[in-house]
């Protein structure tokens, strides 16, 4: 029985390494994320600091722009549910990141918009605690950013 | 057992908003039942709309989307009547997809 647990635990450990190590390496470019393709969005999905996710997604210094308009509650009473609204008056917004630089894992969702569909996302999000939501829009492979605090009265995530 | 996955559009000054609720826990894994184990996680990763078979928008979701996802999103074009399907795919391979039309 002993020997069991113990068997499950390495076996946890191990699988848990793997995946920090393969981001590590994503993060401190070791693999490029062109390499490392689709996992790279795995890698900023399980990002825990702002800094690991624009890493693994490549945005080293997204600009802050006035042309992104994010929209969210000054207050959230329910972190379980927090309304926010990204619009986009980018020309040709190729990419929307949602992220909360305080949740246990930073990158909330990201999104691809198609040549005609408008750069303009409303969803709910999870917020742990009182943090700032930061909406990412990716443009001729380049990254622009706009940031709002949201006071988060009783976290939900 | 998965539920359909309400979805609402209409057209104007040829921009068509569409506005889904999808029906799913988005459990993260880290929450606890009343007797103190893990509820294991459980969320939507992949979401894929389209309209009259054309994507129109691709997501991917991390834990921290609402229970019961909710999205609204705009496309220029798109008349009445026109097909709007949702798809979505979650951590434990399920999927679903369904259908609306712009009205």
């Amino acid at each position: 029985m002993e020997a069991g647990v113990n068997l499950g635990r390495r076996n946890a450990l191990k699988t848990g390494g793997g995946l920090g190590l393969f981001g590590l390496l994503t993060v401190a470019g070791l693999i490029r994320p062109e390499i490392a393709s689709a996992d790279w969005l795995k890698a900023a999905f399980e990002a825990k600091t702002v800094g690991e996710a624009l890493d693994a997604m490549g945005a080293l210094v997204p600009e802050s722009s006035s042309a992104i308009r994010l929209t969210t509650p000054e207050i959230a009473e329910n972190g379980a549910v927090v309304p926010i609204t990204v619009e986009s008056s980018l020309s040709r917004t190729e990419q929307i990141f949602i992220l909360v630089d305080k949740n246990p894992t930073m990158l909330v969702a990201s999104f691809v918009i198609p040549e005609g569909t408008e750069g303009y996302l409303t969803t709910r999000i999870k917020m742990a605690q009182t943090a700032s939501v930061i909406a990412l829009v990716k443009v001729n492979g380049k990254f622009y950013r706009a940031s709002r605090e949201v006071q988060v009265t009783a976290g939900g995530c | 057992m998965t539920s359909p996955t309400k979805i609402r559009a209409s057209v104007k000054d040829g921009v068509t908003e569409v506005r889904v609720l999808m029906q799913h826990e988005m459990e993260n894994g880290r929450r606890k039942d009343e007797v103190g184990s893990l509820i294991p996680a459980w969320y939507i990763t992949e979401i894929k709309a389209q309209h009259n078979g054309k994507i129109v928008l691709e997501g991917r979701f991390g834990t921290a989307v609402s229970k019961n996802p909710y999205l609204v999103f705009r496309f220029r074009g798109g008349a009445v009547g026109d097909k709007i399907t949702l798809s979505w795919l979650d951590n434990l391979g399920e999927t679903r997809s369904d259908e609306g039309a712009i009205s």
